[in-house]
């Protein structure tokens, strides 16, 4: 009978014991997200940009089609895919880039490469009339109190 | 020990964040010779490396180039967190501020004259200013025809606080001949070639802007180093012009007798058409005229856009406005599509070329989907455009007025 009292009286403590320190692992938690979580895990949409997204190259952001690789060979070795992909522009535009590059960035002579680069960017990468003030878009709604 | 790159390095060990860069422990981090580059660190998470928040957007890794939101930008000083970056080549490798030298040349000069760092900061008389900075081709990404470059919307300006020295206290001491007519910096960043002989970018401005008591050579920025994205350990400032004027990691300034003709000065390079020109008409390089003051533009930086709001609540905008080399003297806001407009309450700025604070408590007379739309007015009358302003070749000076999305439900 006594012992068993001892026992129950024991695993009651225990219990307390364990809650103390679940409620503890609960603040630690809570505290370690709120100000360690955010800069340690949180990637920026802009970083994942539309390398996670099928269709588009994981490493670069370049859209999958005929001539991408050419492309990349030739085109990321000075700056980033980004110059490229964040930009809109005409066959002629694009040429005329090249062309700018080369007299005056040291991009070397592209050959037969330059049609098939040139090909990719002008499908891929045309310009969108875009009127002469485009409406707002991707307005994230929220509420404000 | 001043070797910004070195210092940051043990800093960062310190608090183990090289582990998060990499995703790893570095198992033999204590026997890292000082100022070797980790190979898995060559690619680095750019937030974190240049202490930017991570709202920030990144536009391009190489070279670096990142602008802010506008509700990011609601200090009334911009601290180094949300402060654009625009970066033509790559961050010098080895910067030593310790051996830093600024040397004055050019046709114009008396006689060439070398000053340390040292000198500039212990020689002359420090001043600071809250300065705007705003890149030449903010804006950019809205101009129909698109224009080449990287695809600024709204967030690459920013008013922080600099100090240093003043370049015309500078040149005063070198001495100028009369026949100076422009400066042109040079500095110790990377062609992304990696060609030696070549230059990022090597722009300037006139002696008259040179001259300006706020254009300064400047050593600190918000009360501390200037950060390394950002010019560390010099920098030339020159608010309310194209903030490509403002040489970052500045060694060397030459005082020209023509206009100057570094990298980025000439063809069509932060120039637009010097008569307007139809939207995507080619341009004659001889056509084009270089950008001096910024246009009057302004942000409205609380709320964020997307605010959703109850009916009958008031809701109180704030926002900054510049003018370039003027002032800002009448700000508007407009929720019925520029129909009518109200006057929002402006500061005066805290000294010349700082941007200047506004703000207005909106009603709205019933329940549904609106836009506040801002528009700033110069000392000369001048107000920001409701659509895109002239198209030009390379997607400049869009001061189109600022638009949030406001519901009330």
């Amino acid at each position: 009978m006594g012992e068993k009292k001892v026992t129950k009286k024991w695993i009651r403590k225990s219990y307390r014991v364990l809650i103390i320190i679940g409620v503890l692992a609960v603040i630690v938690g809570i505290i370690g997200l709120y100000f360690g979580g955010p800069n340690e895990e949180v990637i920026p949409n802009e970083i994942k940009n539309n390398k996670t997204k099928t269709g588009y190259d994981a490493r670069t952001g370049f859209i999958e089609d005929d001539g991408m690789q050419t492309v990349i060979n030739n085109c990321t070795t000075c700056h980033a895919a980004e110059l490229v992909t964040q930009n809109k522009m005409t066959k002629d535009g694009w040429l005329a880039t090249i062309r700018w590059m080369q007299e005056s960035q040291n991009l070397w002579e592209l050959g037969d490469n330059e049609e098939v680069i040139l090909n990719y960017l002008a499908k891929n990468y045309a310009p969108e009339d875009t009127g002469r003030r485009a409406p707002l878009k991707d307005i994230n709604w929220y509420v404000l109190e | 020990m001043m070797d910004f790159k070195r210092r940051k390095f043990i800093k960062q060990a310190a608090l183990g964040s090289f582990a998060t860069v990499i995703g790893a422990d570095i198992v033999y981090g204590n026997k890292i010779p000082k100022g070797y580059n980790l190979l898995g660190l060559q690619e680095p998470d750019p937030f974190k490396l240049f202490n930017k928040d991570v709202d920030m957007t990144l536009l391009n890794s190489k070279p670096w180039n990142m602008e802010a939101k506008a509700h990011l930008l609601d200090d009334k000083i911009t601290p180094n967190k949300f402060m654009f970056i625009r970066n033509n080549g790559l961050i010098p490798e080895d910067i030593n501020a310790d051996n830093w030298t600024l040397t004055i040349d050019g046709e114009s000069v008396e006689k060439t004259k070398i000053y340390t760092l040292n000198d500039l900061k212990t020689k002359f008389k420090h001043y600071s200013y809250q300065l705007t900075l705003e890149c030449g081709g903010n804006g950019r990404s809205e101009f129909n025809p698109p224009a080449k470059g990287n695809q600024w919307t709204i967030g690459a300006v920013s008013c922080a606080k600099w100090t240093g020295v003043r370049l015309k206290d500078i040149l005063t001491d070198v001495g100028i001949k009369d026949d100076a007519v422009y400066i042109g910096y040079h500095a110790a960043d990377i062609h992304l070639s990696r060609d030696p002989t070549k230059e990022p970018i090597s722009r300037g401005a006139p002696i008259a802007k040179a001259m300006q008591d706020e254009t300064l050579l400047a050593f600190e920025m918000n009360g501390g180093p200037i950060p390394l994205a950002h010019g560390f350990p010099l920098r030339l400032i020159a608010g309310g012009w194209p903030a490509s004027v403002s040489g970052k990691w500045l060694n060397k300034i030459s005082v020209r007798n023509v206009e100057h003709d570094g990298a980025k000065m000439t063809g069509t390079s932060y120039r637009v058409p010097c008569k307007p020109v139809a939207p995507g008409e080619k341009v004659k390089d001889e056509d084009m005229c270089i950008i001096k003051s910024m246009p009057v533009k302004s942000l409205i930086t609380f709320p964020k856009s997307g605010a959703i709001i109850d009916e009958g609540k008031k809701l109180d905008i704030r926002g900054h406005a510049w003018a370039g080399e003027l002032q800002v003297n009448k700000m508007e806001y407009s929720i019925d599509f520029g129909s009518t407009w109200n006057s929002c309450s402006i500061e005066k700025p805290v000294n010349r070329l700082a941007w200047q604070h506004f703000n207005a408590s909106i009603a709205f007379p019933q329940k549904g989907y609106y836009e506040v739309w801002a528009r700033a007015t110069d000392s000369q009358g001048k107000s920001q455009p409701m659509l895109l302003p002239g198209w030009n070749p390379k997607g400049y000076l869009n001061n189109a007025c600022h638009r949030i999305a406001i519901k009330v439900a």
